[in-house]
């Protein structure tokens, strides 16, 4: 009996090593836990497997049929059989739910101090914006072909992405021009977020190994949506500080420039940068607060909610605060501008 | 005299009236039920054809035969076509009115008008939704995902329309069903007793009246923002993208098992038969059926993992998911030990049905994969959920349809093809294995990709 659990372990153990061998190569400590629940669902799949059809075929084989009149016996259940079989299942199952739970917490919260890249989806294409202004986009080689973007990141660092649908052509008024779903894929992360219209959402990863790694779009977006790609660059720090300073990078950092907004579209006449009231809330420390809305409920005060807060003022008005009083900027700030202001707001400490 | 009582003796559903029109007016079950098979093999045929398009255009690296947005069609027809058209209708529209009635011991379903109307619906909705191929086609896959299939064009219009009437299809038999099962029932035929063909119809068809009005509503919704620019989905006019994701996955799951339940029916029904035994645990195979049901309207956000929705929102639906997981193996387990001591007969419905259980329990166990978070993040929107899928719905729907519909025609007719049976079954499995591999393979070269394409690094 009880040398059962090892037989199985030593099942187990080729099993882990086989089966991360049908995946990309993991360069994330994510990847690696993805790939352990991974090979134990095929290692469980497949002693399932086995008992179900190999039960199967041996009974077919003792139990075929020798002549017209063969002795069938009746059997209608067997209340034992059938809880061992419903309950080990459930027990499997259970497991692997808490098991899948836990790697997805992890996939889902990214530790302080990441680095944050905006990233940009829109048909059929990547773009990358570093807080110091730098921007990363696809180009043309001088063969004409398409080299797509490359997001250069530091190894061991955790990277979080805060990521946007887009128009084809920035400020455009087709209505066919409309920003779609795309949905950022890195195999070797084993990770994947969609890009929804009219929102961010975030996810990060922490390359481990220096290296080259592709990112696909997996939402269908149309007739270029299988050659959107992108690349992710992972190198050491120092040369990732030499490149993100290089040529190429900003004028501006994404904190100044919306400081400068701050000031040109006279958000300063009603939220004050140092703490004191005017007409709305002031933006010193309220990053990352949680705040009373107005008839009930909280919100935090995160990207999405300034977002909306500048596109769509009345939507959640903080509590103590006048409605209909802030004019929406809705057409008068581009997408980038937003982000400006966001960065800018997350310096206010 | 003696002719009218050979006259009698001969009469059939088939030859008691004759004419195309006797046909296309009868209020008979059976009747119907032919008139359901002829449109569905029909609509396999078309949806066969665009398969093979797929195939053949996939046969080299880059474009063999078609563009990239001919590619976008013809993957959407073959999907709406298979899904709406094939899948959904087969087992309880055709086989179901055939032998519901008869099972229980009733003359006819409870409504004969509305079931002949209900196949109405089926071709006047697939006519809408095929017109849409003369308005230059719908690109947007079979799950219509918005804002990309809000475009104002008339093929989406179309699509939606004619989803949205054949739905009512679906809704109509599904209330037939349950009625006749409660109202009809033969004096002393229990629902405990009923057959588990009907069991599977009854829970089916529970599902098909709730769950389809919101697929209609759904689509309704796309049309009109299609046509009038009203913002339900699309974020620049107020709308929510996710949304429609929400609606149509609380149809499609539920829908899943429209496609599953049915067979699973069938599945009990030759197993039995062709082992010539009582199912193993009745009372078993009945309630889960009706257990999936009701599970199965809770879990649609395993579809939505990665969509923006909460962390916790995906960690109950993938509770919830794992829980329709264990009726699922419970049947397995029951069809297994029925064939223990029994006398089994490998004629072609038999292979059918053992080769069911072979391709269902992929199935199965690859939707535990995609039910568990952390490897759904890394498969979904991959060939591995088109491997998954297909698992179930072609090596579990349309098998338990073929090994059924075998013992309609006489018996000489499957025995020789049972000879070549073994081998066609071999190759349907290696299409699908090949797509799960596929899946982690291309994963894989993904990750080499520089190296072994020599992409530019
Ligand atoms: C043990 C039972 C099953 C479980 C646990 C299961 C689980 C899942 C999960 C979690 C997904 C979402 C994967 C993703 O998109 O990332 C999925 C997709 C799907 N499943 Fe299942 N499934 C089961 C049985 C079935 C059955 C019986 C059918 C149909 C006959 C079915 C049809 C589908 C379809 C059509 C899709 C995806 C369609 C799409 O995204 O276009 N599944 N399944
Ligand atoms: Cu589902």
């Amino acid at each position: 009996m009880s040398f059962k659990p090892l037989v199985l372990l030593s099942l187990l153990l080729p099993g882990v090593a086989g089966a991360s061998t049908f995946m990309p190569p993991a360069a994330t400590v994510t990847a690696g836990e993805v790939d352990s629940i991974y090979a134990f669902l095929l290692i469980t799949s497949l002693v399932s497997f086995i008992i179900l059809i190999g039960g199967m075929i041996f009974f077919v084989f003792k139990y075929k049929r020798k002549s017209a009149t063969d002795k069938t016996a009746y059997i209608t259940h067997d209340h034992t059989l059938e809880f061992v079989w419903s309950f080990i299942p459930f027990l499997i199952f259970m497991f692997v739910f808490a098991w899948g739970w836990k790697i997805y917490h992890d996939m889902r919260h990214s530790p302080e101090g990441a680095l944050e890249v905006h990233v940009m989806a829109k048909k059929w294409d990547w773009r990358f914006l570093y807080k110091n202004g730098k921007e990363v986009t696809s180009s043309l080689n001088d063969k004409g072909q398409k080299e797509p973007a490359t997001m250069v990141v530091p190894v061991g660092k955790p990277v979080k992405l805060i990521m946007a649908s887009e128009k084809i052509s920035a400020g455009s008024t087709d209505p066919m021009d409309r920003p779609v779903l795309h949905s950022f894929f890195l195999p070797a992360a084993r990770i994947k977020q969609d890009v929804v219209p009219g929102r961010y959402t975030t996810m990060w990863f922490q390359l481990d190994q220096p290296g080259d790694y592709w990112v696909f779009c997996t939402e269908f977006c149309g007739s270029g949506h299988s050659a959107m790609k992108a690349r992710i660059s992972a190198v050491p720090m120092a040369d990732f500080e030499k490149w993100l300073a290089a040529e190429g990078s900003g004028e501006m950092s994404l904190a100044d420039k919306g400081r400068a907004l701050y000031s040109s579209k006279a958000c300063a006449g009603c939220h004050s940068a140092d703490g004191t009231r005017v007409v709305g809330p002031s933006f010193k420390a309220s990053w990352g607060k949680s705040r009373d809305v107005e008839g009930g409920g909280k919100v935090t005060v995160d990207e999405n909610y300034v977002r909306e807060s500048i596109l769509n003022p009345n939507a959640k008005v903080a509590a103590g605060y006048p409605a209909g009083v802030m004019p929406t900027f809705a057409g008068q700030l581009s997408d980038d501008d937003v982000k400006a202001l966001i960065e800018f707001i997350k310096t206010l400490k | 005299m003696a002719t009218a009582t050979a006259h009698h003796e001969n009469s059939n559903y088939l030859n008691h009236e004759k004419g195309l029109w006797s046909w296309l007016t009868t209020l008979d079950h059976k009747r119907i039920g032919l008139l359901y098979f002829i449109t569905v093999a029909l609509f396999f045929l078309v949806g066969g054809i665009f398969a093979l398009l797929i195939r053949t255009e996939l046969y080299s690296v880059g474009e063999t035969i078609m563009t990239a947005e001919q590619y976008a069609r013809v993957m959407t027809y073959h999907g709406a076509v298979m899904v709406f058209l094939v899948i959904i209708p087969g087992i309880p529209a055709f086989l179901g009115n055939f032998f519901l009635p008869i099972q229980i011991g009733a003359k006819d379903v409870a409504f004969p008008r509305l079931n002949l109307l209900s196949w109405y619906c089926l071709l006047l909705g697939a006519g809408i939704a095929l017109t849409s191929l003369f308005f230059g086609g719908a690109d947007t896959g079979w799950t219509f995902y918005t804002p990309y299939s809000i475009k104002h064009s008339p093929a989406v219009i179309c699509m939606a329309l004619g989803v949205f009437v054949a739905g009512f299809s679906s809704i109509l038999t599904g209330l037939n069903f349950v009625v006749t099962t409660h109202k009809l029932r033969a004096p002393g035929m229990t629902m405990n007793r009923i057959p588990l063909f009907v069991w599977a119809l009854y829970s089916t068809a529970i599902i098909q009246v709730l769950a389809t009005p919101v697929l209609g509503i759904t689509v309704l919704l796309l049309a009109a923002e299609n046509i009038f620019g009203i913002g339900f989905f699309d974020p620049a006019l107020g709308g929510d993208p996710v949304l429609f994701q929400h609606f149509f996955w609380f149809y499609s799951h539920p829908a899943v098992y429209i496609m599953i339940l049915p067979a699973f029916g069938v599945i009990s029904e030759l197993i039995t038969t062709f082992a010539r035994k009582t199912i193993f645990g009745y009372t078993a195979i009945a309630y889960s059926s009706l257990a999936i049901a009701a599970v199965s309207f809770f879990v649609w956000g395993h579809h939505m993992f990665v969509s923006g929705q909460s962390e916790f929102a995906g960690i109950v639906f993938s509770f919830l998911t794992m829980l329709v997981g264990v009726p699922t193996a419970i049947k397995l387990f029951n069809w297994m030990a029925t064939l223990y001591k029994g006398s089994i007969n490998l004629s072609a419905p038999m292979l059918y049905a053992l080769g069911f259980m072979f391709l269902f329990t992929i199935g199965g166990v690859t939707g535990i994969f995609l039910a568990t978070i952390a490897t759904d993040v890394h498969f979904h929107d991959t060939y591995f959920v088109v491997a998954h899928f297909h698992y179930v719905m072609v090596g579990g729907t349309l098998m338990s349809i073929m090994g059924r519909d075998l013992l309609l025609v006489p018996e000489n007719v499957w025995s020789s093809l049972q000879r070549c049976l073994g081998t066609c079954f071999i190759r349907v499995h290696l299409r699908w294995l090949q797509r799960h591999v596929l899946s982690a393979v291309y994963s894989w070269i993904a990750g080499h990709a520089p190296s072994l394409l020599r992409l530019p690094a």
